[in-house]
């Protein structure tokens, strides 16, 4: 009997231990946006479903996240076992090793279902390296009430000619009230992603197939040229130092006719808590020259696992919960539709209840009408529509933003700027050893 | 004999003084005022002084989301420990260099503060390196070893300006009595340089508090101190102003406080052998 009851403890006790062993604490590094925000009160939804791990959060601004991730994916410095990467990031660190294959998700996760845009810029040879958690494009976001004042009617799909109309029309400086607002902050994620798409519209390219630059073409010229027009006639006053919040800020206080920028940014204009203007906004896609591409480009978040983590399981069980279709319904019954992350999967835009979401036929257009793989008229040697996924791009990318702001402020002429561009990313692409 | 000082120039002088002290404290004030505010308010544009619908739901939605404690704890605990093993390493560094100077002590001087010449980022990756082998990253003890070495020249250099002031002859005098140099050192020169050491401290705990390099580098979950749990609250894609501002006005709160308390000791550390 004596035995008997030793061998139960010792069994308990072992099983204590094991229970204990079991449970495993992961590292989440992520971006501060509202819909990574709302997951982390949607916690217990995981916790039902996966009671031996537990979650810890590390919230970064995205440079600093950028930052952080990439030293510790690169130095295998095992900090974070999951981290919220873009897609500029996902096809380098893939190819270099650095990320876990996620192509092992079980068959219930349906991989099939993700968009496809989104899916390709996250594959590297045959293998998936990220989840998205949620994706985006950019659209034209217009105020309904001026474009009526202005006597126009904004087409689904504009062209580049038209905004340039309607920005004209709807300008009214007297009353701070401005035809358009765009970025003209200096930063490859800044401005250089609003004048990358704009450019793969008038058919300019960052790269030719030998991989030397482009500025001097007539396309991006063009690009500049009517890009500086626009904001110096009708654009807001000190717009070289506007990004997405400058201009948020603007829209919401009824100062910007038009804005073209992230599809996400709908949301927040539809709020009526936030936006003076919120009922009355409509949406277009990007415009277009009738060349093909139109100026919109393609980014998501995504949940990725680096190679250096110990706790792979762990780790892949939170992505599949996290960007599963689970999830989005999870969303929507506590928070509603509208905040759905939105761009991932095909079957949220079949769904019949996130179709009547104002914005959710918008941002799917935008979607899908962008092609990472061919994002400009012509052939070119990257991935990328508003970036280059090559190591070397994100100083580039900056140095240029640099130039075309330092032109929308007055400080050098479009000719200048373009020469400049054009002289350091040949240097730096000379460097890197890409071109001779 | 006293310079009379007209009454004109008084005023002058005072205004002058209260409008560097309101242009130096307004941000902090408007980062306050933005954290009663709503969202909408805080990018209100005229913008709104007072007159605004007071809220604390700012707080409540970062206390709800953020570990606060954990991350003042972690302030707490590295701000402190840096101070106190810079000052045990640097009383006896100031010593030597004050009161048995050698031939290159200037040198050497010059030497320590030459090492905050150079960019932090600059030996990111080494150190990075370094912590991940010896397993320092993400822990307080990590950080208060780095704090300690970034903030040593500071404390050595500001020690020494203090010890400099003082006369050697009581220390000598001391030594006849038959002082040992512990007690030289702990019963003697500590205590007349109570001032000076005080507001050392005081800066040293407020440029540690506020270091947000390192501090945000080599910190992930566990070690993360109060500039983290700020830069939880930017966001390049979305107006959460009021809510940021609600996370910096908890996060410098109590080093505000602080200061406020001990500002007699700070102003009388920092001018102590000014005048002569």
């Amino acid at each position: 009997m004596n035995t008997t009851f030793r061998a139960l403890m010792g069994a308990c006790a072992l099983a204590a231990l094991a229970t204990g062993a079991t449970s495993e604490t992961i590292t989440v590094a992520t971006v501060n946006n509202g819909d990574m925000i709302r997951m982390q009160g949607l916690m217990d939804d995981f916790y039902a479903k996966h009671p031996d791990i537990e979650v810890e959060w590390v919230t970064l601004e995205e440079n600093v996240l950028r930052q952080r991730v990439t030293q510790d994916v690169a130095t295998k410095g095992g900090q974070f076992d999951v981290m919220t990467i873009g897609t500029y990031e996902v096809p380098i660190w893939g190819e270099r090793g650095w990320l876990v294959s996620l192509n092992d998700l079980p068959e219930s996760y349906d991989v099939d279902d993700l968009l496809p845009a989104i899916r390709d810029g996250l594959t590297v040879d045959g293998e998936l390296y990220a989840a998205p958690f949620y994706g985006e494009s950019s659209m034209v976001m217009y105020r309904t009430d001026l474009m009526e004042k202005a006597g126009l009617e904004m087409p689904d799909a504009p062209t580049w000619a038209f905004i340039k109309e309607a920005a004209a029309a709807m300008t009214d400086k007297d009353n701070e009230v401005y035809g358009i607002c765009l970025r003209g902050k200096a930063g490859w994620g800044e401005n250089m992603a609003f004048l990358s798409a704009m450019a793969n519209s008038y058919g300019a390219k960052w790269f030719d197939m030998d991989w030397k630059p482009q500025f001097d073409s007539e396309a991006w010229a063009n690009t500049l040229n009517d890009y500086l027009e626009l904001m110096n006639n009708y654009g807001p006053p000190g717009a070289s130092g506007n990004g997405f919040n400058e201009n948020l800020a603007l829209f919401q206080t009824g100062k910007c006719g038009m804005w073209i920028d992230a599809t996400v940014a709908a949301s927040f204009v539809t709020n009526p808590n936030d936006s003076q203007v919120a009922d009355s906004v409509g949406f277009a896609q990007a415009p277009d020259n009738g060349l093909g591409p139109r100026g919109n480009w393609l980014w998501a978040w995504n949940l990725g696992i680096p190679a250096g983590t110990q706790k792979v399981d762990a780790a892949k069980a939170f992505v599949e919960w996290a960007t599963s279709k689970d999830y989005t319904e999870l969303v929507a019954s506590k928070e509603g539709w509208a905040n759905v992350p939105p761009g991932t999967r095909q079957s949220l835009y079949e769904n019949p209840e996130y179709q009547s979401v104002p914005f959710a036929k918008m941002t799917l257009e935008s979607i899908l009408s962008a092609d990472p793989k061919n994002p400009t008229v012509d052939e070119v040697p990257y991935v990328g529509v508003q970036f280059v996924a090559i190591p070397e791009f994100q100083g580039i990318g900056t140095a240029v933003g640099q130039q075309f702001s330092a032109a929308l402020a007055g400080q050098m002429s479009a000719e200048q700027a373009l020469d400049n561009a054009q002289k350091l990313t040949e240097r730096e692409m000379m460097k890197a050893g890409y071109i001779k | 004999m006293a310079r009379s000082v007209s009454t004109r120039r008084k005023l002058i002088t005072t205004v002058f003084a209260w409008a560097i002290g309101i242009a130096i404290f307004f941000p902090i004030l408007w980062t306050i005022l933005t954290s009663f505010k709503t969202e909408a308010a805080a990018i209100a544009d005229p913008p709104v002084w007072f007159n605004f619908h007071w809220t604390l739901d700012n707080y409540a939605t970062v206390q709800e989301r953020s570990n606060y404690f954990r991350h003042f704890m972690n302030s707490v605990i590295i701000s402190g420990g840096s101070t106190l093993l810079g000052l045990i390493i640097a009383v006896p560094a100031a010593w030597s260099m004050a009161f048995v100077p050698a031939k290159r002590t200037k040198d050497v001087l010059m030497w320590m503060l030459s090492t905050k010449m150079l960019p932090p980022v600059g030996v990111l990756v080494p150190i990075y390196l370094l912590f991940r082998d010896l397993g320092l990253l993400d822990t307080r003890i990590g950080l208060v070893i780095v704090l300690t070495l970034i903030n040593l020249p500071i404390i050595v250099w500001m020690l020494y300006t203090y010890f400099k002031e003082i006369p050697g002859e009581i220390l000598e005098a001391a030594r006849m009595d038959g002082a040992s140099l512990r007690s030289e050192i702990i019963h003697v020169l500590t205590p007349m340089a109570i001032p000076g050491m005080a507001s050392t401290v005081l800066l040293n705990i407020i440029l540690a508090w506020n270091e947000a390099f390192w501090t945000l580098n080599l910190t992930a979950a566990k070690a993360a101190p109060l500039t983290a749990f700020i830069a939880s609250y930017s966001s390049p894609e979305g107006l959460f102003y009021a809510k940021l501002s609600a996370a910096s006005t908890m996060a410098i709160a109590p080093i505000l406080i602080m200061g406020w308390f001990s500002q007699k000791q700070l102003v009388r550390g920092l001018t102590f052998g000014a005048v002569k």
